[in-house]
């Protein structure tokens, strides 16, 4: 079982990202569980949804306190807060990185892939919203699923425009981990 | 088909599929997903049903009991404070025998307000004359909602039942869920049948004033109906499994049991949590396993006392508190071994009070207690 902390800000979008994820693990053959975590309810609150993915149906109901994944949707909560409290080694980051926000410094035993999720999807989508290019980014940096059941997610979840631009917006976040570009 | 959906959107399917003809509900976080979700089936045409809006539980509780006093199949949900705004009208839809389903997406009671899960709300209404089931995992809430409409309308039965599901834990969660063709559903489920009904061209009263010469005797029936309805549900569940393809536990779960000398026995999602931790301690040689209570009321005492008789140990883990005396399912639990001797040690954990989080550590924590003295009431994840 791999489990997956959602960083992000109430607003953000971090259950539908949580939802695309375990939708795309759900369309390549896996068990997802994803669920939020209801802080203060209020728009720009630190907020995590948390995702487990297995070959088996999943039990497991507490928070994740120990990831092996982690996506860190707002990179301003790295600012005096430990998104990687009880990261596991050998676990992979995706940092949605913004260059006004320092970077944590490589820790040992963990892939951190920063991607410019916010300044693609403003090229593709017109708005700098990054969760889907995060994705393809998660899915190319894990190889959990294919970018392909993710794009199905993605348009199961959207129509019409939205949803083409948001595929293709995943496509280069897919890319950017698999060529750099 | 199985599907990736929400919990509430996947009981709301259930409700569409069990063609509810009338639905009133008044929005309740985290209820508030599901009537949601019917309304917006009932506005697209989906659902061919009445959506009532009203101005509390209350009265939501109230239109579902008028509605079925009708003859048509109702469905109503809540939680927490809007349950208990409902109670007095609960206990009145139980003793006009009213077969309505209502879904609790089981959440704290104030004060401190809390909007966040445990079992309070449901536990207070347990002795409502409802049936009354706890749903570990989604697929389990959608099979309990088929149950629930089945057993309610069946004309041994004719009282309403609550399908109680964790609250964002389950409602706000996504995971894999079978859900039934419609096909499927029709045969499992056949239309509403009422005994008496509400109908001008053959009028009749309900809910007439009864006095001491026979009051006593409609709190028999209700009783002796729940008690038989411990012996209809098995061949029920067969029926389910016939059409459903699946097997639905409707009265308790074993879980590991057979050679087990500590036992732990809980209702709802923390069920899931636990069964990964047996797991664990298995591995490690311990003797281990779970007595998983589906059905709160009725109560099933001949197979709990069956199912924990072997038992050395056993630990009740619990969601609600009777406060001032103990956890109330760990005084059932105690209830099914009087009269017997060898009493197993029974002990009573709370925890998970207003979303605090149930861990793997926590469930470790019971089972490390568990080998202490006897308690009835140690709060687990306590920070005092």
């Amino acid at each position: 079982m791999k489990e997956i902390r959602i960083h992000a800000r109430a607003g953000q979008g971090a259950i539908t990202t949580a939802l695309l994820l375990g939708t795309a693990a759900f369309i390549g053959g896996k068990y997802a569980l994803a669920f939020p975590h209801f802080g203060a309810e209020r728009m720009g609150a630190p907020m995590n949804a948390f995702v487990r993915l297995s070959d088996q149906v999943i039990r497991l109901r507490s928070q994740v306190y120990e990831p092996d994944y982690l996506i860190v949707l707002d990179p301003s909560l790295m600012r005096g807060f430990d998104v990687f409290e009880g990261f596991r080694p050998g676990g992979v980051a995706i940092i949605n990185h913004h260059e006004k926000v320092q970077c944590p410094k490589p820790i040992q035993n963990i892939k951190v892939f920063t991607v410019p999720g916010n300044d693609i999807a403003t090229e593709v989508l017109g708005r700098p919203i990054g969760n889907t290019t995060i994705l393809g980014a998660f899915a190319a940096a894990t190889n959990e699923f294919g970018l392909e059941s993710l794009q199905q997610a993605i348009l199961e979840r959207f129509s019409g425009e939205v949803a083409k631009k948001n595929a293709e917006a995943a496509r280069r976040g897919y890319e950017y981990i698999k060529k750099g570009v | 088909m199985r599907q990736y959906l929400e919990g509430s959107q996947a009981v709301a399917q259930i409700v569409r599929l069990c063609k509810a003809q009338v639905i009133s509900a008044y929005p309740i976080t985290p209820q508030t997903h599901i009537v949601e979700a019917l309304a917006q089936m009932v506005a697209d045409g989906e659902l061919n049903a009445e959506f009532i809006n009203v101005e509390s539980e209350h009265s939501a509780a109230s239109v579902v009991q008028g509605a079925s006093a009708t003859g048509v199949r109702t469905y109503t949900a809540t939680t927490s404070q809007g349950l208990l705004y409902m109670i007095e009208v609960l206990y009145s839809i139980a003793g006009l025998r009213l077969p309505v389903v209502l879904t609790c997406a089981n959440r704290a009671v104030s004060s401190p307000i809390n909007i966040w899960n445990d079992h309070q709300d449901s536990v207070t209404a347990r002795d409502a004359g409802w049936l009354q089931f706890y749903a570990e995992n989604n697929q389990e809430a959608c099979d309990l909602h088929l149950m629930a409409y089945r057993l309610a309308e069946d004309h041994n039965i004719m009282l309403p039942v609550m399908v109680c599901m964790d609250g964002y834990i389950l409602t706000h969660a996504y995971e894999v869920v079978d859900l039934p063709e419609q096909s499927q559903v029709d045969k499992f489920l056949p239309d509403f049948k009422p005994v008496h009904c509400l109908n001008p061209d053959e009028p009749i009263s309900m809910g007439v004033l009864m006095g001491p010469e026979s009051y006593t005797e409609t709190r028999y029936a209700i009783h002796q109906t729940m008690m038989d309805a411990l012996n209809v549900i098995p061949g029920i569940a067969d029926d389910f499994e016939r059409v459903f393809g699946r097997k639905v536990n409707c009265l308790i779960e074993k879980y590991r049991l057979e050679d087990a000398t500590q036992v732990f026995v809980a209702m709802g999602s923390m069920v899931g949590t636990i069964k990964e931790v047996i797991d664990g301690l298995r591995e490690d040689g311990q003797k281990v396993g779970l007595l998983k209570v589906i059905a709160h009321r009725p109560f099933p005492k001949k197979i709990v006392y069956e199912a924990l008789k072997n038992a050395r140990e056993i630990a009740v883990l619990e969601k609600a508190i009777s406060l001032g005396q103990e956890g109330p399912l760990l005084s059932d639990v105690k209830s099914v071994f009087c009269g017997h001797g060898n009493q197993p040690k029974i002990s009573g954990f709370v925890l998970g009070l207003g979303g605090r989080d149930i861990t793997k550590k926590s469930i470790l924590d019971v089972h490390s207690a568990l080998a202490g003295s006897q308690v009835d009431v140690k709060f687990i994840d306590l920070k005092i």
